[in-house]
Formats: structure tokens, sequence, C-alpha cells
């Protein structure tokens, strides 16, 4: 396995981690090892979705975003609200609401990521009618879907759609035309995205498909929630900003609005990772090579989902329905009418990084060795009991035997292997002990 | 040269509830054996393919997976009922898949050419009443 350390968001606080077997029976990618009474993350492994998160009931899985301090390392702020922030309020009529109350939080300015999901939606559209495409094409825009497929189903890189996600092609919209607007270099320009997962933090310090994220900071979405609840109550109809995006870009914070906003009847739209993951294995058979795209999202019910926000995602995606209509009432423009075609031109869309397979379920580098410890790998399997219990640390018993392999565990910290060898030894024991003297 | 892996999976007939747990058994092995991504997806499909050909077609079977450092091989080999004309049954569309396998989404005909298609080398070999033994390889290096 990679030795190199990779930067994640999700970590594990030691202090309150009581060693339980949660987390490590719910991680979608087995990234996860009980060890000397606590729980370890694999690096190389680790996809941060955030269901670790979910799950802990000691509140020992965290995210590491950063915090609105970070606002003083630059001259000029903008807040990059990820569309999920909108479905935090219920009973939200208008989405000039939020961006006002944010603004009043110490930023100059306010980019909605839902404008840069209008045009990565248009940059969509016409990719899609580019010929000898991969069927179907998966969206690049859930973070962890990504590295998911990387970890898991590296044959399917291929299938990735090659376009920024939202944030990214927002965070440069908004630096451009706020230097032009104020007269500014680049670099004055902080950006924070408000996110709702810990995916997109590491998205923006280890980014994918690209050399540099154009985001500065990660705010958690937890973190302005409780500043902007009572500031919303108060935001004024003059104070109201106006929201920009379509209601197609405001739909991206839900399962299904990336697709919508492309057109797109012959699509599949996946929630959860499990779900996501038994759609990919079929994608892999080419079960499912009629279809022309595929939109996963790591969380249930999308983005409103995300492990960082508040409120129930069943409530969110509730409030982002209605905001979708009203918004569309006022503008029932496409992102294919909104967004000029020199505006796909004018930023950089393309991811121009490859997305290499990252190898963390291989064995060996060695085919030949891989094979040995696999073999290996295989008996020892024939005689573990099976009860995928965890006590050893390990979430399966093909799992620990894997580790065994790796040199990671030892066969005695299996219980019920213990058992029966200590069975066996007072077995042993007794019969000595019975022995008469001859 | 002898397979340094072999893994044999039986294969029932009409099982359509572990349909597709041999082929996913194999991709997983595959995967940590580090087989590069482009063959991976051949032997995926081309295994899933086979697999459930066994399940809607034969009498019962087995699949068989070895590897060795140069390549992946894949063996099907059924009790029967075999096809009285391969080369009719090698044409895309032709399918004599029953009403529970096409209600299930099954019977395009795209069965075997699309092995035949995914696999470096492919190998048909039928005899009604005995069986249908189905030969691929994939190579690695």
């Amino acid at each position: 396995m990679d030795e190199k350390r990779r930067y994640h968001s999700v970590r594990l606080d030691k202090e309150l981690c009581k060693g339980c077997t949660n987390c490590l029976m719910h991680c979608p990618t087995e990234a996860i090892r009980v060890r000397k009474g606590r729980a370890h993350i694999l690096d190389e492994r680790c996809i941060d979705c955030g269901e670790c998160i979910r799950i802990c009931d000691y509140h020992a899985k965290v995210a590491v975003t950063d915090t609105l301090a970070e606002l003083k390392l630059f001259r000029y702020k903008i807040a990059l609200p990820a569309p999920s922030l909108y479905g935090q309020f219920r009973g939200l009529a208008d989405v000039g609401v939020v961006l006002a109350a944010l603004k009043r939080l110490g930023f100059d300015d306010v980019f909605e990521v839902a404008r840069g999901a209008d045009v990565v939606a248009r940059a969509i559209a016409e990719k899609l009618r580019e010929p000898g495409l991969p069927r179907p094409l998966i969206s690049s825009a859930c973070p962890t879907v990504v590295r998911l497929i990387q970890v898991r189903f590296p044959d399917l890189i291929p299938n990735i759609v090659d376009i920024r996600q939202p944030m990214e092609v927002a965070a440069d919209m908004a630096r451009a035309e706020f230097c032009k607007a104020h007269d500014c270099r680049p670099e004055q320009v902080g950006v924070f995205f408000i996110t709702p997962c810990p995916a997109k933090m590491t998205a923006i310090t280890s980014p994918l498909g690209q050399k540099k994220s154009s985001v500065s900071s990660a705010i958690s979405m937890m973190e302005v929630y409780g500043l902007l609840r009572p500031l919303i109550s108060k935001i004024q109809q003059e104070e109201k900003l106006a929201g920009t995006s379509t209601s197609y870009g405001i739909g991206w914070a839900a399962s299904s609005g990336e697709t919508k906003s492309i057109f797109q009847e012959n699509a599949l739209c996946v929630d959860g990772i499990q779900n996501c993951i038994r759609v990919l294995e079929e994608i892999e058979n080419n079960k499912l090579s009629d279809l022309t795209f595929f939109e996963g999202n790591a969380c249930t019910g999308g983005c409103v989902g995300g492990p960082l926000t508040f409120e129930n995602n069943y409530v969110a995606k509730n409030t982002i329905r209605k905001l979708v209509a009203n918004a569309k009432e006022k503008n029932a423009q496409t992102p294919q009418q909104s967004v000029p075609a020199s505006v796909l031109n004018k930023y950089d869309l393309r991811l121009d990084v490859p997305i290499e397979p990252n190898g963390a379920m291989k064995l060996d580098d060695d085919i030949s060795i891989a094979m040995q410890k696999l073999k290996r790998m295989n008996e020892i399997i024939a005689d573990l009991p099976g009860y995928d219990c965890g006590s050893c640390g390990s979430p399966t018993c093909r799992a620990f035997a894997e580790d065994i392999v790796l040199g990671y565990a030892k066969e005695m910290e299996c219980i019920h292997k213990l058992k029966d060898k200590l069975k066996a030894m007072a077995e042993q024991m007794v019969e000595l002990a019975q022995e008469k003297r001859e | 040269m002898s397979a340094l892996l072999h893994e044999e999976y039986p294969v029932e007939s009409g099982d359509y509830d572990r349909a597709g747990e041999a082929s996913a058994d194999i991709k997983r092995k595959l995967k940590q054996l580090g087989v590069p991504a482009a063959v991976l997806r051949r032997v995926s499909v081309a295994s899933y393919e086979v697999e459930l050909n066994l399940v809607i077609h034969s009498d019962g079977g087995t699949l068989t997976l070895e590897v060795s450092p140069e390549a992946v091989r894949l063996i099907s080999a059924d009790r029967g009922p075999g096809i009285p004309d391969v080369e009719l049954a090698m044409r895309e569309g032709w399918s004599t898949a029953n009403e529970t396998a096409r209600s299930l989404g099954f019977g395009a005909g795209m069965g075997l050419p699309n092995m035949k298609r995914n696999a470096d080398d492919f190998d048909i070999v039928s005899a009604v009443g005995e069986g249908t033994t189905i030969r691929m390889g994939f190579r690695l290096s």
C-alpha cells in the first residue's frame, strides 16, 4: 500500500473513541480498523464519505474544515454557498435572504455555487453530444463518488465526465467578477465554500483531476448554520440580495437536480453510498450500457443529506423543491438559455489532470506475489468462523484474512480462534493431569 | 504454463437469486491482484455474461477462473443441454431465452457476441445432450 500520507477531512478524535465496531461495519471501502481499542482510518482507502461521522454515537469521527477565522487571511472575502445551504432553512421562500444573511457574517460578496452549476450543466449537456463517449458517462460532481470509483471501480475511471465541479467553476467566476468590479488582484480575494460535506474539503486540499483548487477554504455548513439562523428573520426586504442562478442551479442541492439541469432523459440518479456501489457494479458488468448519464450522490437525498448539514435531509429536499418552483416562476430559463456560449470559453471547465486508479485494494504491486497472498488469504478464510463480528478489529473475516496476509494482524486476534485454541490447550492439560505415573 | 490461481464457482440453472455472485467475486479477486483497469473491465463484462448464460440457458455448470502473471482465463462448462447450431447462437440478437429470463431483462441475444468481443481469445465447443464449454483468455502483458 502507498505509504504516502493523503490529506483527509475525516479524522478520528482518539479521546472520544471507545473502540466499538459501528464505524468499522459501515465503512464502504473497509478503510477502518480497530487496533489497541481505538479506530484507525486507512488513509489510502478513505473516500471522505462521512458515513463514520454519521454512525458514531460518541462523536469520535469528525470532519476537519476551515473556520470563519480564516477570513482574516484575505483582504477581500467571498462566500460561495452550496445550494444545499438553502435547504437548511425550512419555509424559506427566496434564496436572497440567505445570501444577504451570509454577507452580514463578514463577507464582501456572495456568489452562488448554483451559478457555477448552471455553467457546468451547459458544459455537460454539450459534452454529451460528442460521439464515441463511454456509456454511461458518470457525473464528477460528487467527490466521494469519484474517489469511490478510484478505490473500488478503477475500470470505470474513463466514464467520469471530465468537467470540473460547480464549486470550482463558481470560485473562478466569483474571483474574476470581483476583481473586475473592484479593481483588485486575484490573490487578494479569498473564496470560501460553505460545505455540506467533508469530501468537498478534501477536494479543495487534495484535488482530483486538476492541479490546484480555485477555492481558498471550506467552512462547514454546521458552523455557519448557527450564525445564520438568527439573522434570517432579521433580513429586511430591501436588504435581500437577488438570486442570479436559474432554478435548475438551485436544484443541484438534491439528487436528480444535475440530471434535470442537463435535460437528459436517459439517465439514472442514485443517492446513498451503498446504492451507488450497487449500481456501479452493474455499470461495470455493462448491464447499464444503454444509459447516457449516471448521477451518483454519496449522501441520501443528495447534497442536502451531507454529514455537515443540520436539517433532516427529507425536509431539506422539500424546501429545495419549493425554492426551485418559486425561482422558476420568476425565471423559467434553463442553464442552456441562461449561460452564454462565451462563458463556456472564458472559464477553465475541463479536468486536465488524469484521475488514476488508487490501487488501495491491491495485495501487492507484483501480480505473482499478489496471487500467493490471495491463495494464502483463501486458506485463512476457510479456517475462520465467518461471523464477521468485528472483534478482531477488521470489518469482516475476509478483511481480517487480508490483514493477516498483509502483516497487519495475527490469526490469534480472532477471539473465536483463540477460544478454540484455549479449549484444546485446556483439554491437553486435563489429559496431562490425569496421566498416571507408570 | 500452469495457472497460479484457480477458483471454481458452481452455477445452478435458474438461480437468479445468486446470479452475478460468481462474477462479483471474480472482479474482487482481480482487483486485489491489481489487474489493469482496462483488462478488468473486459473480464467483468465477459464473466457476468457467461455466468448469466449458465443461469438462463444451461442445466447448471461450473465457472472457473484461472490467473497467471500472463493471462486471466475464464472457463464455463455446463452439463447441457448443448447448442444445436453454434454459428447461429453467435449471431447478435439471436436468443432462446425463456419468458422468465426475458421478463428480467435478459435475452437480448448479445451474450455470446459480447463475450467474444471482450476476450482476447474465445473458443466455444458444444454438443447437444452433453453440454457447452466456453474458454476465454485475456492477456495481461
